[in-house]
């Protein structure tokens, strides 16, 4: 290509924008948001970051225990679902991918059904309180979800209905064509859509600049005719405040647009994944620097939002809250054999009894877990 | 008052039939807008209802099979269009993953009551990939109704209970009987059960199981039995899943014989699981062992052998034969 040709000339150009509020060190830059004079808000935000870090914590210590299944940490990622969790009204619709708990939390879902879910139960995906009831579950098959944001969002503006539907997936995910699909078709009906995607660095072992040679991901939003931006996904100040603004244009009629959050996967993959195999501990170490929770803590504690008071309270909260959460998994009972059943269809069909009969008459045979 | 309809037509019926008595019914589709749909299935629903609800897509059958999913969640009813069977394979991921899961995973709380459709089979001289038969491939999943109507007004109602149940249902419609033969139908809002096979034609000495388009061709061989002075009695499969075999067991405890008409690759086919069905729970009622009549297990051929690899009436009738020699009508 050659723009100094006399036949050639420019007929689009684009420009990607970043945003941050809070440096990896806590000190805050430009004006910020409406929102951060509101020290409730500020402080519930901080104490939802900590929960989940605990649970996190306590969700993998129960997986090294042989107590959970295989469970997907979110370690790092914390202030994206916060963000989420803040960002969205309680008449949208959020369909996560699997490492966004925080806002999950947010909308109503109780830890335990995290840990019921990862422990191997559906009853983990019936969340039955908040907004988190019109939720979708988390999707495990990578941006397979990411398209029927689409159809939910194309049902909102069909019955005119002042909601947003709010689709997060990985860096991994933008390389489907299912995520261009929905990308390059939300435009198509201006459809009040928020991608968002959490650019943690990782695909389980692929690093982001081997899968794709795009710079960032939010430029793929460009292809789709939507506006696209980067956000640093560790300033949960900055995530809230341009998530905000993305629903908030979708809401009042201004379209799709997509967030890249960017932010970095300090746990392995998953508890059956071991990260040291293809990537360095520096880079680790070195990211742990950019830690959301570090820096917002200082922040809260320089702006006087926070003390340390406040915090042995909250750690010991935390730490308490995962444990009860983890107690009531771990007293669940098992779903009965014959629940396998038991929503297959909304009726289940004459051919089909014989075989719930069986299961019902068999009892429980135990488990693999 | 009924009206004298081809299957295509009838399909576009129970669409305009069923959006005017349910206004969460939408349609969704490559060119199924102003250009009324390829086969025109939904040819003047977007002057009817408007482009809201008769939604042209972009050219992405996983967007589509995923929108459907999205609006079926918020209690819409959508009804997709897939053009051609063949070209329904991105959307499997949407259905095996998502659609017939969705129930299940959320024991209860979210549905997916949508429709995909698409025609099924060869036989219209069509391109490549444009006449594959998919049937078993949908059949096997979990959690999914799969109707395969096989004549207008069938396909009305067979359409109308499909778009009412509460489940995803995958119909596929037999694309060369869209415009074979015309049926009166009537626009009475009556659904068939999704859960039944059909008596297409009653018999005593041998009973012939077939779906979709190849039902034709089994009435034909039923027809050419008739003045041989043999009765056959022949079965309309109808719903693939669930599999209504209490019907088909008790024309095979009549008849003694059976013979299983499937347009789809023999391995693995819906014929099998027939034959198999039959095996376990009616062995004993039977003559002669249950034959298959099916097509190969080949790539579906291009246009000029694809009459290669779709059975046709003589096919089935040398079947028939077969059983006839290893058991004579007493
Ligand atoms: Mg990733």
């Amino acid at each position: 290509m050659d723009s100094n040709h006399s036949a050639t000339r420019r007929v689009a150009s684009f420009e990607i924008f970043y945003t941050q509020f809070l440096n990896q060190d806590g000190v805050a830059c430009g004006d910020l948001p409406a929102f951060a004079q509101d020290r409730e808000q500020l402080r519930a935000m901080y104490q939802l970051m900590v929960r989940t870090r605990a649970f996190d914590k306590k969700a993998v210590a129960l997986q090294r225990t042989g107590q959970l299944g295989t469970y997907a940490a979110c370690l790092g990622q914390e202030a994206i679902g916060v963000s989420i969790g803040h960002a969205l009204k309680a008449d949208d619709v959020f369909i996560p991918a699997y490492r966004e708990y925080a806002a999950q939390f947010a909308r109503g879902v109780p830890m335990r059904d995290i840990l019921l879910y990862w422990g191997g139960d559906e009853r983990g995906m019936n969340y039955e309180s908040g907004p988190s009831m019109q939720d979708f579950p988390l999707s495990v098959p990578i941006g397979t979800h990411v398209p029927q944001a689409i159809g939910v969002g194309y049902a909102f503006k069909l019955r005119k209905q002042p909601r947003v539907v709010l689709v997060s997936c990985g860096d991994g995910a933008t390389s489907k064509g299912d995520f261009y699909e929905a990308v390059s078709s939300a435009k198509v009906w201006n459809l009040p859509i928020v991608f968002l995607v959490s650019n943690n660095g990782w695909a389980i072992s692929l690093p982001f600049s081997r899968q794709t040679g795009a710079p960032t991901v939010a430029q793929k939003a460009f292809a789709g005719g939507m506006p696209g931006e980067q956000v640093d996904g560790n300033d949960v100040i900055a995530t809230r405040f341009v998530l905000e603004r993305a629903i908030e244009r979708a809401r009042s009629g201004g379209g799709p647009s997509l967030v890249e959050a960017v932010t970095y996967r300090l746990h392995d993959h998953t508890t059956a994944d071991d990260a040291r195999r293809y990537r360095g501990a520096e880079e680790v170490e070195a990211a742990w620097a950019r830690d959301p929770l570090k820096r917002y803590k200082i922040w809260m504690e320089a702006s006087g939002n926070w003390s340390a008071e406040d915090e042995d309270k909250l750690q010991l909260e935390a730490t308490a809250t995962a444990e009860a959460a983890a107690q009531a998994f771990l007293k669940t009972e098992s779903q009965a054999p014959e629940s396998i059943f038991d929503h297959l269809y909304a009726t289940l069909p004459k051919n089909l009894e014989w075989q719930r009969e069986e299961v019902a008459a068999r009892g429980p045979v135990g488990s693999h877990a | 008052m009924a009206v004298n309809l081809a299957l295509i037509e009838a399909i576009n019926l129970a669409l305009k039939s069923e959006m005017k008595r349910d206004g969460n019914v939408v349609v969704l589709g490559e060119d199924i807008g102003r250009n009324g749909g390829v086969f025109r299935a939904t040819v003047g629903l977007l002057d009817e209802f408007g482009g809201d609800r008769v939604i042209d897509t972009p050219l992405a059958e996983t967007l589509v099979a995923a929108m459907a999913i999205g609006l079926s969640t918020q209690g819409l009813k959508p009804v997709a269009e897939i053009q051609f069977s063949g070209f329904m394979y991105p959307c499997v991921d949407q259905v095996v993953n998502h659609a017939t899961r969705l129930r299940n995973r959320t024991r209860g709380r979210l549905s997916c009551p949508m429709v995909i459709r698409a025609p099924n089979g060869g036989g219209i001289h069509a391109p490549e990939h444009h006449s594959e038969s998919l049937e078993t491939t949908f059949a096997q999943m979990p959690g999914l109704r799969v109707v395969a109507p096989s004549n207008p007004a069938r396909a009305y109602g067979l359409l109308l209970a499909a778009i009412r149940d509460p489940d995803p249902v995958i119909f596929l419609e037999p694309t060369r009987c869209y415009r074979l033969f015309k049926q009166p139908v009537e626009d009475d809002g009556e659904a068939l059960p999704l859960d039944t096979c059909f008596i297409d034609r009653e018999g005593s000495d041998i009973t012939l199981v077939s779906w979709g388009a190849m039902m034709h061709d089994t009435r034909l061989a039923a027809d050419a039995l008739a003045e041989e002075g043999i009765s056959a009695e022949v079965v309309d499969v109808a719903t693939l899943k669930p599999l209504d075999m209490d019907t088909i067991l008790t024309s095979v405890a009549k008849t003694g014989r059976c013979v299983i008409v499937q347009e789809s690759p023999r391995a693995g086919g819906w014929a099998s699981e027939i034959a198999a069905n039959l095996a376990e729970h009616g062995l004993l009622s039977l003559f002669a062992p249950v034959l298959r009549v099916s097509g190969y297990d080949t790539i579906m051929p291009l246009a000029k052998q694809e009459r290669v690899f779709i059975p046709d009436t003589e096919r089935i009738l040398k079947e028939v034969r077969k059983v006839f020699e290893a058991a004579p009508k007493g």
